[in-house]
């Protein structure tokens, strides 16, 4: 398989997750769609370093898995802080900051 | 057969993908985005990337997406309505956004031409994905990047347990 098909999968998976992020109400499915843009650039990064064969790719992965999982652990932080204090998951109802 | 199993794997994280926005309960989603990231996995171990897709089974689809499947189950959204998606015109609105995007990045992947770009002769030690070829690299070039997750990951620990304290 040559590098052009994973870029477009890869793309692909990217604006799946890109319009899930526009369009979803729920905080969480907010955050499964931006691991999911994640994922999507972590395949691109993973098919280039195949095709040049050089590891920096895939430590360029690694690098962003870390720092997917400290996103991870803030956000859904965050969430269970929203959900006490406004008993509410909706991305809508927390707008305080948004005007 | 290789063209066959890209195929396969690119479907099924395709359509998880593609099931993790239109489900409605996030319960399901999340689920469908294990399922994704595994296929994704599949595809890393076709790019000759074993470690990437080891780590991505176990630190993503295990680590990570168990915290998600934890607070989903700590909040409790089955009990609680279901939220309903934005607007009707917002969604057009994404969807057309997407097409767009794909619209303007496919001539541009098309217009790279991949047999110009450099190709490093494949090295004796049998491939570049091997973990003691990754572990080299990471560890004397990358070892500065490396040391200061480590300093991110702290931060991400006290930060979550700052945030997550109850004031009294």
């Amino acid at each position: 398989m040559d590098l052009m098909h994973y870029l477009i999968l890869s793309l692909l998976l990217f604006i799946v997750g890109a319009v899930g992020f526009v369009i979803k109400k729920n905080i969480i499915s907010v955050f499964l769609c931006l691991e999911l843009m994640l994922n999507a650039a972590n395949l691109s990064f993973v098919a280039f370093s195949r095709h040049l064969n050089q590891v920096h790719g895939q430590i360029f992965v690694f690098f962003v898995m870390v720092v997917a999982a400290a996103e991870a652990a803030v956000g859904l932080a965050i969430t269970i802080v929203l959900y006490r204090n406004r008993n509410t998951l909706n991305v809508d109802d927390a707008d305080t900051m948004k005007w | 057969m290789e063209t066959a199993l890209f195929y396969f794997f690119g479907a099924i994280s395709l359509i998880a993908a593609i099931n993790v926005v239109v489900q409605k309960r996030v319960f399901y989603s999340a689920i469908s985005l294990i399922l994704c990231l595994c296929a994704v996995a599949a595809l890393y171990l076709m790019l000759e990337a074993p470690f990437i897709a080891a780590v991505q089974i176990i630190v993503y689809a295990g680590a990570i997406m168990v915290l998600f499947l934890f607070v989903i189950m700590l909040l409790d959204p089955f009990s609680a309505a279901i939220l309903r998606d934005k607007k009707k015109s917002l969604v057009y609105a994404a969807v057309l956004l997407g097409i767009l995007a794909l619209a303007t990045i496919v001539p541009l992947l098309n217009s790279y031409n991949p047999s110009r770009a450099p190709r490093n002769p494949i090295s004796a030690d049998g491939g570049t994905g091997t973990a003691s070829h990754f572990g080299q690299i990471l560890f004397t070039e990358y070892l500065l990047p490396f040391e200061m997750t480590s300093v991110l990951i702290l931060a991400a620990i006290i930060g979550v347990v700052v945030l997550s304290k109850r004031r009294p």
